[in-house]
């Protein structure tokens, strides 16, 4: 079918969400370089947090087909509130067993969407999807294997994953806050939907969360944290953004 | 990064194989002597095995430590290029103290043994890991030519005997190129650009050029006498054989790009074919190496704050029936 001005806006915000939270919890993974429980972590997170970059670069690569600005200026020169990232991504990396939580919700909800994608009728979206999806599936695995062991670890590992899985179940479900194009971006075969997205989000997770040993956060209760997709962000992303970028506005016009 | 092999060593020399049985050693000596490779389960004197352990401790300790000031620019890189090189090179770097922890364990020392020592103060890592990288060129010269200077003490390294290490470093060469490659086009970008990022990379390479010289330990006129370990091929090479071999290959690399280096005296002996520089100040490198530098504390202060934040993970997946097992090697 023929695309209106909104499915392209649309099409858009889609890649938007999906580039900014890959940067932007990229850049969160990657500040565990150096400080990991074990080495093997600092190295797994940095790992994770390479394939994110880069797949946030091949999204806004897309962005720029459609008209945007080059990758480097959308993604160091714009502030918190152009940002649609949601606000899970954006808080500190805390302690480990926040971090390993939003690793395993974001993962999932990562690998689900690349593959409703990969047969979007957009094609250079496709084609990173399926690119994608062979990356993520290895984030998933890592995030499973860790909630796993730690799940039948000591019960002091144990209380506190579980801690962190029901305290940040709202932020998660930030994740899915509803697009304004929802029916533009169905219909024309771009992208089912936040909705179907959640569903079968809710359903791997609390799947796994139980053959885990962890108790599932009862989800219709749960109170979403939105705000993230439509520009508004926690007090912590701006000052991520002014670290990031500090370098790079020394002189915007330089080659670094 | 990040190796030296600089082993700080005050016993004496005529102690070191005291105890050891003639025979064995004689023989032990003879194989290093045919080039034939030592591992974990061979025979060998207490002092080797100390020595190695501490050597290449040093040198992990090295690669965690160094991973520190490094880290802090991956997430101030200007741009996606920039961004995603620096992560894989701080990553490699962190690879390579898990490679070289593994190969000290094979010595009969553990890593959180090992760990336990750095937090404490009780053994060292590289002294340039002492000093601040204060801006983003600081971070491009550390990776070309803490790097270089890493590669130039690694490659002789790897010609030494004991297999784990020797197999450890060949790797980790292969990957430090990469780095250098890094390092290098990042310190052409900023020479070659503005006013602004070629002031700061000319500020970063006056900072840096001190703890550079340093690099390789001090003056053998200074140093402890390292003939028996020489001989073992516990070290490879003499430090201020490895500073001149550094100093050819970089200073008319350096000067090609325009830059100076905060040194009158340094130029090429056109009559020894060596380099004459200005002698670093061994004072400072004493003070700093026994914890007197600008970063010393602060760089151990957050190595035992993450070892503190991660125990209970490492505790949590302990089984009560793990046993200890050293790595293969």
């Amino acid at each position: 079918m023929e695309f209106t001005e909104k499915h392209v806006l649309g099409l858009k915000d889609l890649l938007y969400r999906m580039s900014d939270d890959l940067l932007i919890l990229g850049h969160r993974n990657s500040e565990w370089t150096g400080l990991g429980p074990i080495l093997e972590e600092d190295i797994a997170f940095s790992s994770m947090a390479q394939d994110k970059i880069g797949q946030s670069l091949a999204l806004y690569q897309i962005l720029q087909e459609l008209g945007e600005n080059e990758p480097d200026v959308v993604a160091f020169m714009r502030n918190a509130e152009a940002f649609h990232s949601c606000k899970m991504v954006e808080l500190p990396i805390g302690e480990y067993d926040f971090s390993l939580v939003r690793h395993f919700y974001f993962d999932h909800q990562s690998a689900i969407r690349m593959d409703m994608l990969k047969d979007t009728v957009v094609e250079p979206l496709q084609m990173v999807a399926r690119k994608f999806r062979g990356e993520i599936k290895y984030h998933t695995m890592h995030a499973d294997t860790w909630m796993k062991i730690l799940g039948a670890g000591s019960a002091k590992g144990k209380e506190r994953m579980q801690k962190a899985i029901l305290e940040n179940a709202g932020l998660a479900l930030g994740m899915f806050e509803l697009s304004d194009y929802e029916v533009e971006l169905s219909e024309s075969g771009i992208f089912a939907g936040e909705q179907a997205l959640k569903s079968t989000w809710i359903e791997t997770v609390s799947q796994k969360l139980e053959s885990f040993g962890f108790n599932v956060p009862d989800w219709d209760t749960v109170t979403p944290v939105y705000g993230g997709r439509k520009g508004e962000h926690t007090a912590d992303l701006q000052p991520l953004l002014d670290e990031m970028t500090e370098v790079f506005r020394i002189d915007p016009a330089a080659e670094w | 990064m990040y190796g030296n092999t600089y082993i700080e060593n005050s016993e004496k020399q005529n102690k070191l194989t005291a105890n050891e049985d003639p025979k064995k050693l004689a023989e032990f000596e003879a194989r290093i002597a045919a080039g034939d490779k030592i591992e974990p389960h061979d025979w060998m004197p207490a002092e080797y095995r100390k020595q190695l352990v501490r050597m290449i401790e040093q040198h992990a300790h090295s690669e965690i430590i160094g991973s520190l000031p490094e880290g802090t620019w991956i997430t101030r890189a200007p741009g996606f290029r920039r961004k995603l090189a620096l992560m894989a090179k701080v990553q490699d770097e962190v690879g390579h103290a898990q490679l070289l922890y593994s190969a000290a364990e094979t010595l009969g020392k553990s890593r959180e043994d090992m760990l336990n020592d750095l937090i404490k103060g009780n053994s060292k890592y590289s002294n340039v890991f002492n000093y601040p990288a204060l801006t983003w060129a600081d971070s491009a010269v550390i990776a070309w030519l803490i790097d270089a200077g890493a590669i130039v003490n690694q490659l002789a390294n790897s010609k030494g005997s004991y297999g784990p290490y020797v197999r450890a470093l060949e790797r980790i060469c292969a990957e430090e190129s990469f780095h250098l490659k890094y390092g290098h086009d990042n310190v052409v970008f900023l020479a070659t650009g503005t006013p602004k990022q070629r002031e700061m990379v000319q500020e970063a390479l006056t900072r840096w050029w001190p703890p550079i010289m340093h690099f390789f330990g001090p003056s053998d006129k200074l140093s402890v006498h390292t003939e028996v370990l020489m001989r073992w091929k516990v070290k490879m090479g003499s430090n201020d054989d490895m500073r001149q071999t550094f100093l050819d290959m970089y200073v008319p690399k350096i000067w090609d790009l325009g830059l100076t280096l905060p040194d009158p005296n340094l130029k090429k002996n056109e009559e020894t074919g060596k380099w004459d520089y200005t002698e670093p100040d061994w004072d400072e490198f004493k003070r700093v190496i026994n914890g007197d530098g600008p970063c010393n504390k602060e760089r151990l202060a957050v190595r035992r704050m993450a070892e503190e934040k991660g125990r209970w993970v490492r505790q949590a997946i302990l089984k009560k029936d793990s046993q200890y097992v050293a790595p293969l090697s």
